[in-house]
């Protein structure tokens, strides 16, 4: 019993962000004219997973303490770098594929050995190397087109279903127990693929748990014989993994590259909405993949039920296109206002300044 | 004898304001030599070119205090873009004589409000000032869209910006008034005694019978009237206020604070270092577009410059329990 109110009090802001989003999307589908269907699951996570991924990257930094302010350009590197590389035969895809995780993963770890054997702020560093991330973007695509193998575009987008179909790998019928599962969006499948293969194992790992100290309490991870610069050092290494990962996904989705900048700043930007969201704090040591992934859902939720009501309905200003930036806005203050209720609760005043 | 002197002397010009001076005259002499090699003269040093620097120097350097009195607090101020465009184009569409005093109300309005919503309900500065960006470009985007005011700044605003003072231009003078005063107020007043000591440790202030969220509200509206102040010069500089024009000053004026050596999690800076920092980074902007150099080649050296200034002198101590 006391196990589960541990778990519960350790996990408030990722369950809160649950609710909300379980709230927003079911008012969502049940107002949208055709009702909840495989297909407009599919679409929706396919608008998510690009700024899913960038928010893990960013959960990985935050969970240490800091800041990470170059995820969007890093997304846009690699997603500049897969629109050269991800064409061709089987072979060159696949290859393709692993260069930008590459690309990705030096991006990361470039972060962070100047973070750890420079001795600089995060948000400093970030800031700088996302500008070189974003020269270096616009060197390899500097108009935005390229091409992204149309089959993988194709099977990366939609239902499980498409899967087999399209590579052919079953002749005639899929087997019965494919069909129960053939209506999963595709995006989820890699969603889970890539928590259960990189996410869970890093999370249980010496690494894992040692970033969570080191955002709690450094030199009391130091003390506890936490490697503070190798923790620090895999967690920025698979930050930059995930905004490879965000940067290839967009790619795929969009058939095309284009190294935007402010496209750029805008992802940064909601990843670090939607890490808070998920209940992690910038203050370091709390959050992880799972809340954060929730925090993005409620995000995109949002912007989604905008486009369902009705605007002859009571709340239909709400269908205003020109009032919408402004009610995201106030959304985004409101939900990390809430999370700021801690401020009404100390019983010691000197607890507030941390 | 002489020792002494030398050390107080290095003692006062201190490492980040040198290692910028360096790299400004560093800057000037390779954009020197690449005019004098491909088109034959040394446009780079005539004082045409170099007022004329100090004058687009100017909006990012008054930004840049207001960002600097914020991260002295180990605080930051995202909503910086907005809180220019919104006081610049409400300024404009108001006109008349009251545009420049409504237009720093409205920053006084949006400082006060990031100002409440970091010392009094605790929401970290990065995710609230933010949140507060969004919402101004939703805002502004309301009271413009579907019909358009009048973006034509006033003649008062045009003179501010354009106009000049025995060949000193305007905006110049402005940047130099504001300097000294934020300068002033960091070393001569509590204020400025509080705004470095919450920097250091807000608690211990707190103890010592400061009201320190007060403190915090100021310098947020402080910033914020600033930078609503760079911004309705900038509108009389383009003729023009328009939605995005603040978007190019947030990571610029971050830049320059750091690397004129205030530490981003507060508690230490000169104000000096904010205007070397300023200038180094317009100057080194202006010279890669005199050199024609592509816009990746811009932002990756612009990048390389800020790590390696840091990296010079912005080093943290080790890790030592």
């Amino acid at each position: 019993m006391s196990n589960v109110r541990l778990w519960i009090s350790h996990n408030t802001g990722a369950l809160i962000a649950v609710g909300l989003f379980l709230i927003l999307y079911i008012f969502y589908s049940s107002l949208h004219p055709r009702g909840f269907t495989s297909d407009l699951f599919v679409q929706n996570s396919n608008e998510a997973l690009a700024l899913i991924f960038v928010s893990i990257a960013q959960t990985m930094v935050v969970i240490l303490g800091g800041i990470d302010l170059s995820v969007g350009s890093l997304m846009t590197l690699v997603n500049a770098a897969a629109s050269e590389l991800v064409i061709g035969s089987g072979w060159q895809i696949i290859l393709g594929i692993v260069l930008c995780l590459i690309v990705g993963l030096a991006g990361g770890l470039l972060n962070g050995l100047i973070i750890v054997y420079g001795r600089l702020q995060p948000i400093v560093v970030t800031l700088a190397t996302g500008a070189v991330f974003t020269g270096c973007a616009l060197l390899i695509r500097p108009t935005p087109g390229g091409e992204v193998d149309g089959d993988l575009s194709w099977v990366a987008t939609n239902a499980l279903a498409e899967l087999p179909a399209t590579y052919g790998w079953w002749d005639g019928d899929p087997p019965g127990w494919f069909n129960v599962i053939s209506g999963v969006p595709m995006p989820i499948v890699i969603l889970v693929v890539v928590i259960l293969v990189v996410w869970l194992p890093y999370r249980n790992s010496e690494l894992g748990r040692g970033s969570y100290a080191i955002g709690s309490n450094e030199a009391a991870a130091y003390m506890s014989g936490v490697r503070i610069n190798r923790s620090k050092l895999a967690a920025y290494t698979l930050s930059g993994l995930f905004a490879g990962l965000a940067g290839l996904y967009f790619a795929i989705q969009t058939g095309s590259g284009n190294a935007d900048p402010i496209q750029a700043g805008t992802y940064t930007l909601n990843s670090i909405a939607a890490v808070v969201i998920g209940g992690a704090s910038l203050f370091g040591g709390s959050g992880g993949a799972i809340g954060t992934i929730f925090g993005v859902m409620v995000l995109r939720s949002i912007t989604f039920c905008f486009r369902v009501v009705d605007t002859d309905s009571a709340v239909g200003f709400l269908a205003n296109p020109l009032l919408q930036p402004m009610f995201e806005g106030l959304i985004l203050v409101i939900a990390v206002t809430l999370g700021a209720a801690r401020a009404f609760s100390v019983k010691n005043r000197l607890n507030m300044f941390r | 004898m002489a020792l002494p002197q030398i050390s107080s002397l290095r003692q006062s010009i201190d490492r980040p304001l040198l290692f910028a001076g360096i790299f400004i005259i560093a800057i000037l002499v390779v954009g020197t030599a690449y005019t004098l090699i491909f088109e034959g003269n040394a446009s780079l040093l005539s004082p045409t070119y170099l007022i004329l620097q100090l004058k687009v120097a100017s909006f990012l350097g008054i930004v840049a205090a207001g960002m600097m009195i914020v991260v002295l607090l180990g605080h930051i101020d995202l909503s910086v873009p907005w809180t220019m465009a919104a006081s610049a184009m409400l300024a404009a569409a108001i006109g008349g004589p009251f545009a420049i005093p409504i237009g720093l109300g409205v920053g006084l309005a949006i400082g006060l409000f990031n100002g409440i919503g970091v010392a009094y309900l605790r929401v970290p500065s990065m995710i609230f000032t933010l949140g507060v960006n969004v919402m101004l470009r939703g805002f502004m985007v309301m009271l413009t869209g579907g019909f358009s005011p009048s973006s034509v700044p006033t003649d008062a605003m045009l003179w501010l910006a354009k106009g000049d003072i025995v060949g000193i231009p305007n905006p110049v003078i402005v940047w130099v008034l504001v300097s000294i005063a934020v300068a002033w107020m960091l070393r001569r007043t509590p204020l400025g005694r509080y705004i470095y000591a919450i920097g250091n440790r807000e608690a211990a202030v707190y103890l010592s019978g400061v009201n320190t969220r007060l403190v915090v509200v100021a310098s947020f509206a402080l910033c914020s009237v600033l930078a609503a102040f760079a911004g309705i010069l900038l509108a009389g500089y383009s003729s023009k206020a328009f939605q995005a024009m603040g978007d190019p000053y947030l990571l610029p004026s971050i830049a320059a604070v750091v690397i004129g050596g205030t530490n981003i999690l507060g508690g230490s800076g000169r104000y000096a270092g904010t205007i070397a920092g300023t200038i180094l980074i317009v100057l080194l902007q202006s010279v890669l577009s005199v050199m024609q150099m592509p816009e990746a080649g811009r932002q990756i050296i612009y990048g390389v410059v800020i790590v390696m200034m840091l990296l010079a002198y912005g080093r943290g101590s080790k890790l030592r329990v």
